[in-house]
């Protein structure tokens, strides 16, 4: 059987729904229908055969990325190249790192490119390329725990923000982490930039050499990840509130970096229960006039 | 299960080409996909394993499962086979751990992505440890690193149940109680060793299919049955071997002489004199304190479950049988002129009996089941009438599966269902820092059956508006997903 990528919309006859192998996409936009058939047509068509197109480069997609230099031909795999080259010189990392939102950026980039939008968004497995016309916006929430409503967090992406990009990493994704956290979530400029400097603040959140963390070889679990022979996260055993916040802090002071040097727009850490964002302003704000009912319809029991 | 997509690789991994990734596979892994696995050897596929409060709450619906043919190029792609699964199009994301939610639509928010909440903070799983041994009072607490995380329940037919974890334990105490609860609840579900202590009792290692170990020492047998029940099972081969026969049991404690086959047999009194409750002739309850020791009682002298044999009945040179009910324990008495008895070495033909009471006993386990809740969901505001379509998928289900293996479905409201944990592939169950555990549930229906799901049909009718052409094309019946040996 010829593999052909699933195509279809989910239920509520809105979201579109693309996956090929490994790349799961969930893309929803708004305009005219007119313009909505033509985005989501263009989706479709640029999604077919984009797998085939990285698998083409994927030996040197999977090696350590050269500061400088970008031996790569695809536009994708050239995006994620630019995305992690800003981190090369000072950490290991492969283009791997930014494939998901660099699938889709280019995702968001042809429907864009095909139809007049209002808004629109790319969701690939968390990593979300967003599209704004003018004035428009989008509202984006931050769950703590979302069985308690106790703390919910909102931000309103506008379309004058620079933020085009939302990406998450930590431990329990299914690409291998160096770090702890269970989950560093970056805003920034673009979802590819945002792939890539999730993965490396993630890997910031760290305690080196505590006892209570389980770390092997990632060739060890997945033989051909590009992560090779370097360590990664298996299990994080209790945690005192000191080193909580020291790995956090951790985390935190690479993400300030980051922030320092234009490369991301904000983040949130988490680790063991424990928030810390990192803000230039404060476009993460405690919100409680979210409903509690609409959280829980949208999203939980 | 597909198994057509694999090649053999140089040792014990697997490639897969299911696309153009080509990952190499290790034995209980997935690759990149979390679609495709190694399960001992062989290439399975593991999606969906769809968790039905995530999907219905993303709008998610049935949709048949592997496409077939080549896409036509239409925008939708439908894939129409028989077998299908609730939300098969909802996505891997789902259990991508990430803080950040854009939900849809609903009070300003505009999308939902990507959670990291729970799957089922309704569950648990109730653990059966075959032993007599004394494991903790009805009620006590149970931890697991020092946390409470559940408690000692009934104890069933030659067992002890435990009822661990559940919604309380899980986010109704502190942070720490529901991490170690969500941890030990993974483990045990995934058929992992896990240590549990009890409030007033003892300490087991528990981890599905295999034996208990209680205070340290492994659990070998269930007992053949209540002490009663022993001397009825083999008063016969004991007959004429020995005067009196004692099967020393926590429950209920037999004595072969005043019990009714003794008398069948006209074996006469011995003028024994048990301590304890006498229940009917020949059974006694509570003839010791429970514990860890003989027959699931504290002691650790037989004798002291009796009081002086009536001189009047009792004789010198008489002979004694003590035994429990698995046959761990036993010795051999014989009265001296004190009407004491006093152990002697043990007859070859009543070694043997006690022998066949050990053979008798099933080899004793620990077994989980896992039982989640996925039904209020379904009531959340999926549709203008929830409880229909709760009903409607129970009606129509042709199979409920967890991770392949078949489930119970409790009657009642809800989807509440409980499955063997040893009958999931390994690794089936995740967690999400909740905390909450992410469990497998497939949801197999023929296309007539998914049909008669009229609301969702209601939902899929849209679509067919954005493409003119999407066609539903019958393919031949086939059975639904077999279940994991």
């Amino acid at each position: 059987m010829k593999r052909v990528p699933q195509i279809g919309f989910l239920a509520d006859g809105r979201r579109l729904h693309l996956q090929d192998g490994p790349i799961d996409l969930i893309v929803e936009a708004h305009g005219s229908e007119t313009n909505l058939r033509a985005a989501y047509n263009a989706a479709a068509r640029r999604f077919t055969g984009l797998l085939d197109e990285l698998c083409g480069e994927l030996p040197i997609l999977r090696q350590a990325a050269d500061p400088v230099r970008c031996l790569l031909q695809g536009l994708v795999a050239r995006r994620m190249h630019a995305a992690v080259a800003p981190f090369a010189a000072d950490h290991f990392i492969t283009p791997m790192a930014a494939v998901a939102g660099s699938v889709a950026e280019e995702i968001l980039g042809a429907m864009v490119g095909a139809a007049r939008l209002e808004r629109a968004y790319v969701n690939n497995g968390g990593d979300i390329a967003l599209y704004l016309a003018d004035r428009e916006q989008f509202t984006v929430g931050l769950m703590d725990r979302p069985d308690d409503h106790g703390l919910m967090r909102t931000m309103v992406i506008r379309a004058d923000d620079p933020t085009r990009g939302v990406a998450t990493s930590g431990r329990h994704g299914r690409s291998f982490s160096l770090g702890i956290a269970d989950a560093v979530t970056v805003l920034a400029q673009t979802a590819s930039q945002a792939d890539a400097a999730a993965t490396i603040i993630a890997n910031a959140v760290d305690l080196p050499g505590h006892p209570a963390i389980v770390r092997c070889p990632a060739q060890d679990l997945q033989p051909d990840s590009d992560l090779g022979a370097h360590l990664v996260t298996r299990d994080v055993g209790g945690l005192s509130d000191v080193e909580i916040e020291d790995a956090l802090e951790a985390g935190a002071d690479k993400a300030r970096q980051l922030l320092a040097a234009g490369l991301i727009d904000g983040a949130a850490l988490r680790l063991h229960g424990e928030t810390v964002v990192v803000a230039p302003r404060a476009m993460l704000r405690a919100e409680t006039a979210v409903q509690r009912g609409a959280i829980e319809s949208a999203m939980h029991v | 299960m597909l198994t057509d997509t694999t090649t053999p690789a140089a040792d014990d991994k697997i490639r897969c080409d299911a696309c153009p990734v080509m990952c190499y596979i290790k034995p209980g892994a997935a690759g990149a996909c979390d679609r495709y696995a190694n399960h001992d050897g062989e290439l399975v596929r593991v999606d969906p394993h769809v968790v039905l409060e995530r999907t219905v709450s993303h709008g998610g619906r049935l949709v048949p499962f592997q496409a077939g043919g080549d896409w036509d190029g239409k925008i939708v792609h439908e894939p129409s086979v028989f077998v299908t699964a609730i939300g098969a199009g909802t996505t891997y994301p789902d259990y991508k751990p990430a803080p950040f939610i854009v939900s849809s639509e609903i009070d300003g928010v505009d999308m939902v992505t990507v959670v990291t909440e729970g799957i089922f903070s309704y569950c648990g799983v109730k653990v059966k440890i075959d032993t007599d041994r004394y494991l903790g009072p009805e009620t006590a607490t149970v931890r697991a690193q020092g946390e409470a995380i559940g408690h000692v329940t009934t104890s069933e037919y030659g067992s002890q149940m435990l009822s661990l974890g559940g919604v309380h334990h899980l986010t109704g105490g502190s942070k720490k109680e529901g991490r170690v609860t969500c941890d030990a609840l993974m483990d045990l579900s995934n058929c992992k060793p896990v240590e549990l202590t009890i409030d007033g009792g003892a300490t087991v290692v528990v981890q599905a299919g295999y034996p208990p170990i209680v205070n340290g020492v492994p659990e070998e047998r269930m007992r053949v049955g209540c002490g009663s029940a022993t001397i009825g099972m083999f008063a016969k081969q004991w007959h004429g071997k020995v005067d009196e026969v004692v099967v020393v049991d926590d429950h209920i404690t037999g004595v072969l002489s005043e019990h009714q086959a003794g008398k069948l047999l006209d074996i006469p009194d011995t003028g024994i004199k048990m301590k304890g409750r006498r229940s009917t002739p020949g059974r006694y309850f509570q003839v010791a304190e429970p514990g860890t020791g003989w027959g699931g009682t504290m002691i650790s002298d037989p004798l002291s479950v009796l009081g002086p044999f009536d001189p009047k009945r009792a004789r010198t040179g008489m002979t004694m049988l003590m035994v429990s009910t698995t046959g761990e324990h036993a010795a051999y008495y014989e009265l001296d002129a004190a009407l004491k008895p006093i152990e002697t070495p043990m007859p070859a033909d009543l070694k043997r009996s006690v022998e066949r009471i050990q053979e008798n006993c099933e080899p004793a386990l620990c077994t989980v089941l896992f039982m989640g809740g996925a039904g209020g969901s379904l009531r959340a505001g999926v549709t203008d009438n929830p409880v229909r379509l709760t009903r409607s998928v129970k009606e129509a289900l042709t199979r409920v599966t967890s991770g392949g293996a078949p489930v119970y479905v409790w009657p009642g409201g809800g989807i509440t269902f409980m499955v063997d944990v040893t009958r999931l592939p390994a690794g089936a169950f995740g967690y999400v820092p909740t905390p909450a555990l992410v469990a497998p549930i497939e949801f197999t229906l023929r296309l007539s059956d998914y049909a008669a799901l009229g609301g969702h049909m209601d939902h899929v009718r849209p679509l067919a508006s954005l493409k003119d052409n999407t066609e539903f094309r019958q393919m031949p019946s086939r059975s639904p997903p077999g279940q994991h040996a």
